[in-house]
């Protein structure tokens, strides 16, 4: 299965994929609709995350699409699976919110999502990009969508 | 080969995935005293809050049982397991032949002994669905409700309700709420958050005596109420291995590979003990993950294949009103904290390792520091300074980055 993969040291800290993300998920079709006038972390959620360590490198976190997912293995709903390929999937409906995946995620890559689900990358399987939009518009290759 | 689980909960639906993986042809049967299908036990309070609905209760997809070949026998109670002829008996009379047993039967809840407590009509416990459906059916808007224990299973079951009712009164013999889970700083912080929800706390009290719809206080007071739940704790279901002649102590005990000291004979879930690896004490830590850990563990052993349970530690992840709290491991050695009016931190360090920590409110990326504990990270090969301030991969040397985050993992 295709994953996302970071090659951090061609990683700029531009947080563009952060709000590419966003966007994807926003169900918006015009970007400036669907991101102007919004904070990034209070307004906009996105389900990738850019760290900026202090030895001045970057690099984007999202979703490891785990082989042995403990968030799937410890979610109290089952709302978190694991389907044919190896994604690992959220039903946001079955979701109570209880944020088990956030304190097993060895990632943290399962965010709040500011309403009750928790949320996470479903490499836009779940939104009208169909693919990856954070490495399609990554402008270094910092991130990539592939198998390994 | 014949598998036989005794409980269809958490660690029952492991072990079929457990057996699953290894074998795809040998025979499961499921017996459980309850009528449904495997359920996520925790979620009864969020059905009583409105949050979820019976249908998006269930654990596993609709054909969960039948895609695994498992014979699912509802409503059966085992009264006994005899290990010399490997059989399990039903209270039926039935006997149901194994060739490997799981007793995944959970817990149930303690009722220590109450002056009066026989005079009360509507009076619940809160562990299972059932105890939810009669519960909703006992309250109204105008219902005062009466909590005997101010832990887990009594708060999720306060939340559940308490937009629903006139009136709830927690009583607890500990001066603390949440006395398992939080230390008293914490504990302080969630009370004030449910006091101002308009919960009403009596800590470091409890009941000398009921009387019908009034309880005597051993302060003095009384508290008049219509609906009581008890939820002052939970026994493991540990008879049945116990009564068969297997190790128990408090929960069943098993070794790594979660066999009992009976031959063929597993047990997984609330019902039994791990060693808990942030003390090395051997204890029952009845949390859904471990259950499933352990579930899955026991099934693939159970199935001839190779698995060991090695890194159990108490986790909760327990949310009241949306003010979620997340801790995990052992409150041992140096504290570094943080407070805010509804976020409280504390990180517990001792010997070079993070053994435990309580976030409430802000828990974002939690699950870094959970990951620290359970692989028993030295803090002196990552960046503790930044770590303190908040859970970050970026803590991390690039070569530890790089096998996270480059990697298939």
């Amino acid at each position: 299965m295709k994953r996302i993969y970071v090659n951090e040291q061609w990683c700029l800290g531009c947080h563009l994929c952060e709000y590419e993300c966003a966007f994807a998920n926003s169900g918006e079709t015009d970007m400036v609709k669907a991101l102007k006038g919004k904070k990034m972390g209070t307004d906009l959620l996105p389900r990738i995350r850019v760290e900026d360590a202090e030895d001045g490198s970057h690099f984007a976190v999202n979703c490891r699409h785990c082989t042995d997912p403990r968030c799937v293995n410890s979610c109290i709903s089952g709302a978190l699976s694991r389907d044919e390929e190896g994604m690992v999937v959220i039903d946001r409906d079955k979701c109570v919110g209880c944020f088990t995946c956030i304190l097993v995620c060895p990632y943290g890559a399962i965010m709040p999502s500011g309403g009750k689900p928790v949320q996470k990358c479903m490499l836009c399987t779940d939104n009208a990009a169909g693919e990856p939009n954070c490495v399609k518009h990554c402008p270094n290759n910092a991130i990539v969508y592939e198998e390994r | 080969m014949r598998y036989v689980i005794i409980g269809n909960s958490t660690a029952a639906v492991a072990a079929i995935e457990g057996i699953r993986s290894v074998d795809n042809v040998g025979e499961i049967t499921v017996l459980t005293d309850e009528i449904y299908e495997a359920y996520g036990r925790p979620l009864i309070s969020y059905y009583l809050w409105g949050k979820t609905t019976p249908e998006k209760m269930h654990y596993r997809p609709a054909d969960f049982y039948e895609k695994n070949g498992v014979l699912l026998r509802r409503g059966e109670t085992v009264v006994s397991i005899d290990p010399e002829r490997k059989t399990v008996a039903l209270q039926s009379g039935e006997k149901v032949a194994y060739d490997k047993l799981l007793v995944a039967a959970g817990s149930r809840p303690f009722v220590p002994p109450m002056e009066g407590l026989e005079t009360v009509q509507n009076k619940f416990s809160f562990m299972k669905f059932d105890d939810a459906l009669a519960l909703e059916r006992a309250i109204c808007k105008d219902s005062r409700v009466l909590v005997v224990g101010a832990g887990l299973i009594g708060l999720k079951c306060v939340e559940g309700i308490l937009e629903r009712v006139a009136s709830v009164d927690v009583v607890d013999l500990a001066d603390r709420i949440l006395s398992s889970v939080l230390d008293e700083g914490g504990a302080a912080t969630v009370r004030a958050f449910l006091e101002k929800k308009g919960v009403k706390f009596h800590l470091g009290d409890s009941v000398v005596a009921f009387s019908e719809n009034e309880a005597s206080l051993k302060s003095g007071g009384k508290i008049g109420f219509d609906v009581l739940v008890l939820a002052v704790g939970v026994r493991p279901n540990a008879e049945l291995v116990k009564d068969a002649g297997g190790e128990t102590s408090r929960g069943i005990v098993t070794d790594d590979r979660q066999e009992t000291s009976l031959k063929d004979v597993y047990a997984a879930g609330d019902c039994a003990e791990s060693v808990d690896i942030t003390d090395g004490r051997r204890k029952v830590l009845a949390l859904l993950p471990n259950a499933y850990y352990q579930g899955r563990t026991a099934g693939i052993n159970m199935a001839g294949g190779e698995a060991r349970l090695n890194d159990c530690m108490p986790l909760n992840a327990v949310g009241f009103f949306g003010l979620h709290v997340l801790t995990a491991g052992a409150y041992v050695g140096e504290v570094y904290e943080e407070h805010g009016e509804n976020t409280y931190k504390k990180l517990f360090v001792q010997d070079g390792l993070l053994k435990g920590f309580i976030l409430i409110g802000d828990v974002a990326r939690a699950g870094i520091y959970t990951a620290l504990i359970r692989e028993r990270t030295p803090l002196d090969s990552v960046d503790f300074e930044m770590l303190r301030k908040a859970p970050a991969l970026a803590a991390f040397a690039a070569a530890g980055r790089r096998e996270k985050l480059a990697k298939k993992v």
